[in-house]
């Protein structure tokens, strides 16, 4: 059986789902982040396999682009975690509630 | 040399030059407030004497009016008119007004509101000579208005006694009460000659061919203002308040001038008054009723203020009388000799007042009469004139009054003459109780002496006019030229002399033996004494009125406005717009994942939705 396209996405789908699974059930914090980077890389996934089978490297110049993004948005969650930590001295999210309305 | 409207502009706008410099400039130095007031009411006093010499010499002028405001067709003219009738009323304004507001320098020392005092008196005499010029309706009202204000001011001008605060107050109400009448009488007069210009209404009036309930409704309206202003039953209750303020006021504005406003304005609109003969009566007949109720109040008043104030009510009534009986001639003549002994009278009262430390109870006076010779011998031509003794002044414009009863309407006639005995007997009352016999209170008549000579001086003028002013018919004739008073027999005018000196000789019978307190006077009328010494239980009743009428009508209203305008129709609003957010809110839990939840769901079923399609 030739590996084609589709399995790609498949396993891109999957790796999404997974990881906004772990957004939406998971409490702590970190763990959530963890989740998006897992989002972030199934999209990367989605964009190689499209330019690998669509003949063109503008996919992977986009990874590139997410890659980086990822690192700066890592960088900034963690800096977040760091700031609600001390304040609440938790990182679980079901006890930060200050938006309700 | 000035033109005829520059002397009448200079006139009229002396005094408010004066009361704006002395509020914007000089309210530190009282000295230089009351000169600067004073000078202003003597150059209008200057003035008044130049247009009566030109008003003598020829006929009246009216000054050529200039366009205040004009909307389309509608267009309000200001100017001013100088005839007889009006310059004979800025004498008596300029006149009298001076002479009092020199003696007020007098009165007025040591008040720490001297020059707020001036600054309201110039006011008061800008809107007077206002309204004795105005040449039409509206700018008589503009000013009619601001006679109201300055008077307010003026009565109230010792704000922190609470007394003072509330008469200001109720004398500003009650006058609206009658002003609401005049302005609607003026919406009337408009609307059906479309003009609000005394000469040219007094033209067309009658040729204007008016049902007479329209005649009588425009006259009977305007009349209200007339009314109020000069407190006629039953919208006189403000004028006996109003003595609260500095006696000087009270003679100037409730006796002398303001209170002549509304006789001066139904005399300056006589084609009105004329061209309805039911109005006319009731006019006659709401004048003689509240001379002769204010005449039996006045007796049984303690209070030496009071008892002038009822008895210019009295007078006020006879003028009106005169004017429902077609003598605005009559009127004019009696409102000029009133305004001087009347001012008088209260000058004089004014003078007890100082020299006794502000106290007002005839009770507590007695034996003045040597301790101040002057103010008492002013005293004396003023309530002799009052009365109506020859030959001075209040004897000739009262019998002027009483004649034109006796020609048309003896009801009137017996009223006038009651009144005319009350007068004389109340008078006499105040005259003996205050300045004979001995002093009934030794500690303070103790300090009692003359008064300065800034009080004296104007007693002294005041008392020269109360006693010459009607001499010769010279006012009336002034009026119109073709008058000639009605000669008749010399028993008519002996009855009409005999019944003041009977009321003086009575008078001197009670109170001539110095009684200590009003026993006599209270078994006399029997129980009639409770009925008047409460003033007919006016204030009473119209305190009832206002509590029960129209407090039952604020509570309906306030029923409808806080459950069905602010309840249903304001609460509604608002209801709709919080159940709405209440809705939309439980949205916003601040849960992450559910936020999330909520988001992602979106996506996908956005997805889906554009996936299908």
């Amino acid at each position: 059986m030739m590996i084609g396209l589709n399995h790609y996405l498949a396993v891109s789908a999957i790796l999404f789902g997974l990881g906004l699974a772990c957004i939406l059930v998971r409490r702590d914090i970190l763990l959530i982040l963890m989740g998006l980077e897992m989002n972030l890389n199934a999209a990367n996934l989605a964009l190689v396999a499209f330019s690998r089978f669509g003949h063109g490297a503008t996919g992977q110049v986009m990874t590139f682009f997410v890659m980086a993004i990822a690192a700066a948005e890592a960088a900034i969650g963690l800096a977040i975690v760091v700031a609600l930590f001390r304040k609440g001295k938790s990182t679980r999210v079901n006890e930060f509630r200050t938006l309700r309305g | 040399m000035p033109t005829i409207e520059h002397i009448t502009w200079i006139l009229l706008f002396s005094p408010l030059v004066a009361a704006l410099g002395i509020l914007l400039f000089t309210r530190r130095a009282p000295t230089v407030s009351a000169a600067v007031s004073i000078g202003a009411a003597l150059v209008s006093f200057a003035a008044s004497v130049k247009l009566f010499l030109v008003v003598a010499g020829g006929t009246g002028v009216v000054i050529a009016p200039h366009i205040w405001l004009s909307v389309g067709t509608f267009t309000v003219e200001w100017g001013a008119v100088v005839d007889r009738l009006s310059v004979l009323m800025l004498l008596v304004v300029t006149g009298v007004g001076s002479a009092i507001q020199i003696y007020s320098v007098g009165y007025m020392k040591g008040d720490s509101g001297i020059s707020r005092y001036f600054a309201y008196m110039s006011l008061f005499t800008f809107s007077m000579l206002g309204v004795v010029l105005s040449p039409n309706f509206i700018q008589m009202f503009m000013f009619w208005e601001l006679v109201g204000v300055s008077s307010y001011l003026l009565i109230g001008f010792w704000f922190e006694r609470p007394a003072a605060a509330a008469a200001g107050q109720k004398a500003f109400i009650v006058n609206r009460i009658g002003d609401a009448g005049l302005i609607l009488g003026i919406l009337t007069i408009w609307a059906c000659a479309g003009t609000f210009d005394f000469a040219e209404l007094a033209g067309q009036w009658q040729g204007l061919g008016l049902t007479p309930l329209i005649l009588a409704a425009a006259a009977g309206l305007v009349f209200c203002g007339a009314a109020g202003k000069s407190a006629q039953v039953p919208l006189h209750v403000w004028l006996p308040d109003a003595m609260e303020g500095p006696t000087p006021v009270s003679a100037l504005i409730h006796a002398a001038t303001m209170v002549a406003a509304g006789v001066y304005m139904l005399c300056r609109v006589s084609w009105l008054i004329t061209a309805s003969p039911m109005v006319m009566t009731g006019i006659a007949w709401i004048g003689g009723v509240t001379a002769l109720m204010a005449a039996l109040i006045a007796l049984t008043q303690s209070d030496i203020k009071r008892i002038l104030a009822y008895s210019t009510l009295s007078q006020l009534g006879y003028m009106m009388m005169a004017v429902g009986l077609g003598g605005s001639t009559e009127a004019m003549f009696h409102l000029t000799t009133h305004a001087f002994f009347k001012a008088l009278l209260f000058l004089s009262a004014g003078s007890v007042i100082m020299a006794l430390h502000h106290e007002q109870d005839i009770w507590k006076m007695g034996g003045l009469r040597k301790r101040m010779p002057l103010t008492f011998g002013a005293f004396l031509i003023g309530t002799l004139a009052l009365g109506g003794i020859w030959p001075l002044s209040g004897y000739y414009s009262k019998d002027e009054i009483l004649l034109l009863a006796l020609e048309q309407n003896t009801a009137l006639l017996v009223v006038g003459l009651v009144t005319a005995f009350l007068t004389a007997l109340y008078m006499g009352r105040l005259l003996w109780v205050v300045f004979f016999g001995e002093a009934r209170d030794r500690r303070l008549a103790g300090h009692a002496g003359e008064s300065p000579w800034v009080v004296t001086l104007p007693l002294v003028f005041l008392a020269v006019l109360s006693v010459v002013g009607g001499w010769y018919a010279e006012v009336p004739r002034f009026l119109s030229p073709e008058y000639h008073a009605v000669a008749y027999s010399d028993k008519v005018m002996a009855g009409f002399l005999a019944v003041p000196v009977i009321g003086f000789l009575l008078a001197w019978r009670v109170y001539g033996k110095a009684p200590a307190d009003d026993a006599v006077l209270r078994k006399g009328f029997g129980p009639c004494y409770r009925l008047m010494e409460s003033k007919f239980y006016f204030d009473e009743c119209y305190g009832w009125l206002i509590e029960n009428v129209q407090g039952g009508a604020a509570l309906v209203c306030e029923t409808f406005d806080r459950w069905i305008i602010c309840g249903a129709g304001v609460g509604g609003l608002t209801g709709t717009a919080r159940m709405l957010g209440w809705a939309v809110r439980t949205v916003q839990s601040g849960d992450l994942r559910f936020t999330l939840f909520v988001t992602g769901a979106g996506v996908v079923a956005l997805l889906l939705w554009l996936l299908a399609g």
